[in-house]
């Protein structure tokens, strides 16, 4: 397998976003998954959404682990810097980079096998940590590259393509990542379109750790009879609670929600996620509540979709680090060695 | 050294035996300072246990007006505040020292050295007398020792004042009952004892333009002073204090005094794997970025070393080295890692590594260790160990150039960006294996992918042969590069002698000392101290210019000498190994011991092994 580029040819009347760039400046590569996977339907959603935030390309970083998932970042966004690190351990990757740069915009793409077994402890403190990042995980609970073994998402009963029966109970990212206090968790299927793009939208423009789990069928090794993760299965057992609409900040909210029903969330940059509760019991501003759902719900084998929990963060990395405005990596040196003088006067304590 | 009981004004060694957690390290630093302030070259080392309170630790202090740095192997004074150890610590003292020991408690059947002289005194009945609340007077009793070597040893009770006074500026009260506990100890040695003892101290001027400091405060100074924004790591022994020091200079030097935001980044991470990362990210982002680990660190640290070393991105670590293997000894120091670190990861690694030898050097070698790491794209390791980081070491003044500026390396700008007509990541434009980079932020056409997959020279991914080969050959033209930017060995060739002795890092000081003592016995030997791996191509030379060398290190399996057989064309046979790795720092005695041995095999009573020392 080489690496193949994607021919740059843009039709005259395709549509133009603020900066003047198409849907297909925010490609990348060809893509060399398996026909069919569902990994690519959430890499053309990232291009969209990218597209309709009309984000700069150069202040995008792409992060990625490795599996399947994580070579998708090629996939998207060829002018933005991609960084595809080891396994299980991009967030620490995106902790070093936001770190150095916090102007930019981070996005990263893990997987169920790279964020829920090896990477557990990095995928836990990046959210502790609050980093200000779009995490996406692509998860069809099967490890692809190796063949078809389960992954920790793969849930009690499923059944692997060679026959086995999964014993071991699932380790579920929303319910882990409201536990730990993420600010932003959402469920989505990557067949679902409608509900993954503006989802994306939002999740790039909180501010403070975004999640968002996406089913994504495995087509070779996890889209059989007997499996949880296949196609039909998820189509069947995915229930939307809460659709998330995105109004970037440039577009006046147009109310045709009724009262009660909708819940107008104002992010950090002043665009707004309008909320539309599909089950109306549902709360997505609670974490106790909106937890509890979310488990009563997947004991009876349905996953609940949508914009699961949101509140405004205050307290990313950076607001804590209380580090400036201006990314690190710009301060001039001068600001940043004390000089001759200063060190003169340190010296003086040890002598 | 000469009999203790002769006078040997500034030269001769004592050692304190008490328990950590007691109060006790204030006292020794008050006695090693109050010495250092009055000219006189000393120096401290703290041998202490992986614990918080009550197990065993000792302080050796070295007074030494020839300004050697390392142990002299030998303890002439003695002050046994610890039941536990007491009759070992007893067995130390040479032939004709003294021992100091609180007699509340008399020990009759400990004292059956005849060579030596026993001083008693009541310390814990005085500091019952004299302060109330059991925990103050355990502190006192500590500070009350320091009064009695201050009598011994004839030192300046208004240094000590002073230097009371510094310490304890907020806190007045706690000069006043300082001192009240050293003029006990003080009175009651003057009232009873023969003092001064023949073994005493006499103001000298040989500490002007120096300072007394750590290798891991010196290391954090130099990575504030090289301008690094993001320190990231997780707390391990001998490590943690680089970054605690880095934290307080920050705190003081980079915060913006108008809108108090902090320029700096301070993470700590959820293990050595996440610190590692975030430093490669901060790196591969542009910001300089360092962490501090130890051993065990290292051992995690290595899948994500592979990966900058192949994806090309800097990175700057220090290693504070202590006994391995496994957990080992975490609070005594050894050399352990010069293996690990010169060749981390699987597959075809190696790393730029530096053996600084003292605390002065740390400095220099952190700034030196980011210009390296950002000309060469790669990780640098600064090893260092727990001697060079937790002691208190006798430096020359650190100095500063504001005329430096850092060596950012090949990172292209906007400007150098919009010239090209395509960026590729890899391609070797000036023959010296480093190839351009960009930073993400700065221009769509500078985009490109990072990857520890395997790739061609225009950053793409690939599984072709050539392609493939074409890279790691350009990576090894790249080290070819970095043999020639790394510090160059220190070379002491003024024997012109057959005999060399090859070295780093920490065993300096020991080494330098032996050098003067071998001499004096007839022995003339050339001394190089290497410095960094790659090793500079006069390592080579004096290699090949001398026919026995004698490679002293601090680990058992020769770990130095095996990358010395492994990267210079030096036979194997013409390499003698000293080795001392029993966790305590090398003393010179071991080294001249080690090297008569080799060299006046019949001259030698018996030849002394490696736990020696």
């Amino acid at each position: 397998m080489t690496f193949i580029a994607k021919p740059k040819v843009a039709h005259p009347s395709l549509p133009k976003n603020a900066l003047g760039f198409t849907r297909r400046d925010y490609e990348g590569a060809l893509s060399t998954l398996c026909a069919g996977c569902g990994h690519d339907s959430i890499t053309a959603a990232i291009v969209e959404a990218s597209w309709a935030l009309a984000l700069e390309p150069q202040n995008m970083v792409k992060l990625s682990g490795i599996g399947c998932s994580s070579k998708t970042t090629a996939y998207f966004v060829s002018g933005a810097h991609g960084f595809n690190s080891v396994h299980g351990r991009m967030p620490s990757i995106a902790m070093g980079a936001n770190a150095a740069n916090r102007a930019l915009q981070y996005i990263g793409v893990s997987g169920d096998g790279d964020t829920l077994s090896i990477g557990l402890g990095q995928f836990c403190h990046a959210i502790r940590r609050n980093l200000n990042m779009l995490y996406i995980i692509e998860n069809n609970g099967v490890y692809g590259l190796t063949k078809g073994q389960f992954s920790a998402s793969a849930d009690v009963g499923s059944r692997a393509k060679k026959g086995e029966t999964n014993f071991q109970p699932p380790i579920d990212p929303v319910l882990l990542a409201m536990t730990l206090g993420a600010s932003f968790v959402a469920r989505s299927f990557s067949g679902d379109r409608q509900q993954l793009v503006p989802l994306i939208q939002a999740g790039l423009r909180h501010q403070g750790f975004a999640l968002i789990d996406v089913l994504s069928p495995c087509v070779t090794f996890n889209d059989h009879e007997g499996s949880t993760k296949s196609y039909a299965y998820t189509r069947e057992h995915y229930e939307p609670a809460v659709h998330a609409d995105f109004v970037p900040l440039e577009r006046e909210i147009i109310a045709d929600y009724k009262e009660g029903e909708t819940l107008p969330l104002v992010m950090h940059d002043g665009s707004r996620i309008v909320l539309r509760k599909l089950d109306t019991a549902y709360d997505p501003t609670n974490r106790t509540l909106a937890a509890a759902q979310i488990h009563e719900r997947m004991k009876v084998g349905e996953y609940l979709t949508g914009l699961l929990f949101v509140e405004r963060s205050e307290n990313e990395f950076h607001q804590l680090n209380a580090t400036p405005d201006a990314p690190l990596n710009s301060l001039a040196f001068e600001v940043l060695s004390p000089g001759a003088q200063a060190l003169e006067k340190v010296l003086a304590r040890y002598r | 050294m000469s009999p203790a009981n002769t006078t040997r004004v500034n030269d001769f060694t004592i050692k304190i035996a008490t328990v950590n957690g007691t109060g006790s390290a204030s006292a020794n630093t008050l006695l090693m300072k109050s010495i250092f302030r009055s000219g006189i070259p000393v120096m401290g080392k703290n041998y202490f246990p992986s614990n918080i309170q009550g197990l065993p630790t000792w302080y050796e202090i070295r007074i030494t007006r020839d300004g050697h740095v390392a142990r002299s192997g030998q303890v002439d004074i003695m002050v046994a505040m610890n039941a536990e150890t007491y009759a070992r610590d007893v067995k130390e003292i040479a032939t004709g020292g003294y021992l100091v020991y609180d007699s509340t408690w008399p020990r009759p059947a400990l004292l059956k050295r005849e060579d030596i002289t026993v001083f008693g005194v009541p310390l814990a009945r005085l500091c019952n007398e004299n302060f109330n609340g059991v925990r103050t007077r355990i502190l006192m009793k500590n500070i009350c020792y320091a009064g009695v070597l201050a009598a011994l040893l004839d030192l300046d009770l208004a240094r000590i004042r002073e230097l009371l006074a510094e310490t304890y500026a907020k806190k007045p009260q706690l000069v006043d009952s300082n001192m009240k506990a050293i003029q006990l100890g003080y009175d009651y040695a003057r009232a009873t004892f023969p003092c001064p003892l023949p073994l005493r101290v006499e103001q000298m001027t040989g500490t002007a333009g120096h300072i007394m400091i750590d290798g891991n405060t010196a290391a954090a100074l130099g990575c504030v002073f090289a301008g690094a924004t993001v320190a990231a790591w997780y707390p391990i022994t001998p490590s943690t204090s680089l970054m605690d020091a880095f934290k307080m200079f920050a705190d003081r030097m980079r915060v913006d005094r108008d809108s108090g935001r902090r320029n700096f980044a301070f993470i700590q991470a959820e293990d050595e794997l996440a610190a590692i990362g975030m430093v490669i990210g901060a790196m591969w982002n542009g910001a300089r970025a360092f962490t501090a680990t130890s051993g065990p660190g290292i051992s995690l640290m290595n899948e994500f070393l592979g990966l900058a070393y192949y994806a090309e991105v800097p990175a700057v670590i220090f290693d504070i080295q202590r006994v391995g293997p496994s957990t080992g000894m975490p609070t005594r120091t050894q050399q352990g890692d010069l293996m690990e670190c010169a060749y981390a990861s699987h597959g075809d690694t190696r790393h730029v590594c530096l053996y600084p030898a003292n605390p002065e050097e740390c400095f220099y070698m952190a700034v030196q260790a980011f210009d390296l790491a950002e000309r060469l794209q790669t990780p640098v390791l600064v090893l260092s160990d727990l001697d060079i980081g937790m002691n208190d070491w006798m430096c020359r003044d650190l100095k500063w150039d504001d005329n430096y500026r850092p060596d950012r390396g090949k990172v292209l700008g906007k400007e150098e960006i919009l010239k090209l007509e395509k960026f590729y990541r890899f391609i070797d434009k000036d023959g010296d294996g480093i190839t351009a980079r960009t930073l993400p932020g700065v221009h769509p056409k500078a985009a490109y992918f990072a990857r520890g997959s395997g790739h061609t020279q225009y950053g793409a991914y690939t599984e072709d042969a050539a392609d493939y080969q074409m890279v790691l050959d350009r990576l090894l033209k790249k080290w070819a590069t970095a043999k020639k930017l790394v510090p160059r060995a220190v070379i002491d060739a003024t024997a012109g002698a057959p005999v060399g002795l090859v070295s780093l890092g920490s065993c300096d000081g020991a080494i330098r000392e032996a050098i003067d003592v071998l001499k004096s016995r007839g022995v003339g030997v050339d001394y190089m101290r290497v410095r960094s791996f790659p090793f500079s191509e006069d390592v080579e030379r004096f290699l090949a210019a001398h026919q026995l060398l004698f490679v002293v290190e601090q680990n058992r399996d020769a770990q130095f000498r095996a990358l010395l057989t492994l990267e210079t064309a030096v036979e194997k046979s013409r390499l003698r190994s000293l080795l001392h790795y029993n966790g305590l720092p090398i003393s010179s005695a071991f080294i001249v011991e080690g090297v008569l041995a080799e060299l006046q095999p019949r001259q030698q009573v018996q030849p002394k092994g490696a736990l020696r020392g």
